[in-house]
């Protein structure tokens, strides 16, 4: 503006005019002098835009109140800028300093000034609204990248690793960062917390509340571990602290992996979905968001999630998802969706190409899009994780300074004489170990025993039931575990068989395994819970090393 | 691992019926063991020979238990021999020794039957 204003006052010094003339920009007055400040809708400005020369206000006969306080800040003629029929500023002039009245020639001067300038004007307007839209867009991207990286701080590096079970989540931000957030909680007893969030708001402000919520859900959590316990603290102490006009809709859920068990409260979040073989159920609880009003109660449900069933926690990005046509994707979609749900992770990436197909290619997404699966197998957990998991368990309760050493870890079908391929594959993995041929022998009876007892009575013969089988070397034993999935069978206590009974056929000729395992091992135990038993031999190896 | 199902050979030896057994003694031994007992009629004594077992499992000691049992009420002895030493042990545990004089061979098993009367 500066340069401009030096540019007029040079060409009116070169005539000799007067210095003084300001020149004021209608969409951003500034000038030296006191600006006047012209109302949108004052009369004046209708007729400068028409006016087609300098104006003086003199004898201008118009209502204004512009018009009195342009003359009472001592302006004679004003010249109209307008370049393209828009009235983009004015030339204020003064009474000329010699005070003869402006001439006709001063008028047409001044009128070619004015053609000449508008267009520059208008120019350096646009550049400078340009060079202001640019730092805003400037500032915005910066804030998202803030937010972004808040909100990468805090969703969960890795994924829990529970065994039977099958866990998935997605997150995908929309341009303009949502509030969403997930996250996986260890509780006590090994139980898992889930929650599932969204702020409202987007951008730093909401990636902010978002970071301050799932630090007070990973503070309480593990120490309330009752759903309902910790929404009721968290609301309590984040109502403290809330932003005015936000709040977090949230779900938080305590799982309980080895019975299925699923507690949860709901604090205004969407509501899961739960596949089983027959149906979609909804798992419903009613609470109020986070952060809105303090002394909130949260109702506490508890459902189950049997084998094949799957939980699909969303927030609003994919059900509140538009097509070109306006119509939303919608949750009875996402319901019917989850009725013919494959298994494994393609729960959410049959969800993702059918918004894919509902919202068509060119969609901006709208809202952040987070979705959490959790699927109980149907069978067989992964027993080599059930197996790592507990061995590693033990050692750590332990305190054991020696790391244990896995020799083998592998499954077998439960087929009726599987147990031969048990102990040929166990006896090779334990051979480093030079075990005393007597010993051995027991060995590989007692490895035989445990694994026809997984076939025979724990998976029922069903040969797509596998039979996991490790053997670790944990400081000087060696530990032999064979899991199967009869673990809500009750084990009988191993007694001594009464041969008497059997031989005058009292009694069932059979029934012998336990018993002779149990003879067979320096210690045997067992492990069970309501999907997997698993029978642990344990052999005391000699000296102090790993038993050479 | 392919199971081998247990073969019998029963040969008669003075008052004593020989049953040489080979294979695997698990619950599919069921069927040829009982028949091999049935072939023996006129008998006191039946000598069970393992010689040729290299595995015996828990099912396998159910079917020895059950053969054991018939003989006893039919008044017949067993006995056994030829077992590798662990299933010897195995034998003690559970108390079949207690039912059964186990001998190192089929010689001395031979030898150690009470005299035909």
């Amino acid at each position: 503006m500066a340069t401009r204003t030096r540019s007029l006052r040079a060409i009116r010094r070169r005539k000799g005019a007067e210095p003084g003339a300001v020149v004021e920009s209608a969409s951003a007055p500034q000038s030296e002098q006191a600006p006047v400040d012209i109302s949108p809708g004052d009369p004046l400005l209708a007729y400068l835009e028409s006016a087609g020369g300098p104006v003086d206000l003199d004898s201008l006969e118009l209502e204004s109140p512009a018009k009195e306080e342009l003359r009472s800040a001592g302006v004679q003629v004003v010249v109209p800028l307008v370049s393209q029929g828009e009235l983009i500023g004015l030339l204020n002039l003064g009474p000329r300093l010699s005070e003869q009245e402006y001439s006709a020639d001063d008028r047409k001067l001044l009128d070619t000034l004015a053609g000449q300038a508008a267009p520059a004007v208008r120019v350096a307007q646009l550049v400078r609204e340009q060079e202001a839209e640019a730092r805003e867009r400037e500032r915005v991207e910066q804030e998202l990248k803030v937010a972004t990286l808040i909100q990468q701080q805090f969703l969960p590096r890795e994924l829990p690793d529970l065994p039977a079970w099958h866990i998935a989540a997605f997150y995908r931000p929309a341009r303009e960062v949502g509030g969403d957030f997930y996250d996986f909680i260890e509780l006590p007893e090994g139980k898992l917390g889930i929650v599932v969030g969204d702020v409202t708001d987007k951008g730093v402000p909401a990636a902010l509340v978002m970071a301050m919520t799932q630090s007070l859900l990973g503070a309480e959590a593990p120490r309330l571990v009752s759903p309902s316990e910790v929404m009721e603290r968290v609301n309590d102490l984040l109502v403290a602290d809330m932003p005015p006009k936000m709040f977090v809709t949230c779900l938080y859920a305590v799982l309980d992996p080895s019975s299925g068990k699923l507690q949860y409260a709901n604090a205004g979040h969407n509501v899961p979905y739960v596949a089983t073989d027959d149906a979609v159920v909804e798992f419903r609880a009613t609470g109020m968001p986070l952060g809105l009003l303090p002394g909130m109660k949260y109702e506490e449900k508890e459902g189950v999630l049997g084998p094949g069933d799957t939980i699909l926690l969303h927030s609003d990005g994919l059900a509140e998802a538009h097509n070109g046509d306006r119509e939303m994707f919608g949750f009875p979609r996402l319901m019917k969706h989850m009725e013919h749900r494959s298994t494994g992770e393609a729960v959410i990436d049959d969800l993702l190409k059918e918004l894919d197909a509902f919202t068509g290619r060119d969609w901006e997404q709208e809202d952040d899009i987070t979705l959490v699966t959790l699927q109980r197998s149907r069978h067989a957990p992964l027993f080599a994780e059930v197996l790592g998991a507990r061995s590693s368990a033990s050692s750590s309760q332990d305190g054991s300074p020696e790391k244990d050493r896995t020799l083998a870890e592998f499954e077998v079908a439960s087929r009726p004489g599987n147990e031969r391929t048990a102990m040929a594959r166990i006896t090779e993995a334990v051979e480093e170990l030079d075990i005393p041929s007597a010993r051995l022998e027991r060995l590989k009876t007692a490895v035989a025993e445990a694994t026809m007892n997984a076939i025979e009575h724990g998976n029922n013969n069903q040969a797509d039931i596998p039979v996991g089988i490790s053997a670790v070397v944990e400081g000087n034993d060696l530990v032999i575990r064979v899991t199967d999935q009869g673990g809500e069978k009750a084990l009988a206590e191993v007694e001594q068989p009464d041969l008497e009974a059997k031989l005058a056929g009292e009694q069932k000729a059979r029934g012998w395994g336990l018993f002779l395992i149990k003879n067979m091992v320096d210690e045997m135990n067992v492990d069970s819970d309501a999907t997997l038993h698993t029978i642990e031999l344990k052999f005391h190896l000699k000296g102090d090393g790993h038993g050479s | 691992m392919e199971a081998r199902d247990l073969a019998t050979d029963v040969r008669r030896q003075g008052d004593a019926a020989i049953v040489h057994l080979s294979g695997e003694l698990n619950s599919s031994a069921e069927g040829p063991l009982n028949d091999a007992y049935d072939e023996i009629t006129d008998v006191s004594t039946v000598i069970l020979n393992f010689g040729d077992v290299q595995y015996i499992n828990s099912t396998g000691i159910a079917v020895i238990v059950g053969v054991l049992g018939r003989a006893r009420r039919e008044g017949k002895s067993i006995v056994a021999c030829g077992l590798m030493d662990h299933y010897k042990e195995i034998f003690q545990i559970t108390r079949l020794a207690d039912f059964m004089n186990i001998y190192p061979d089929e010689a001395s098993a031979v030898a150690g039957m009470p005299a035909a009367s």
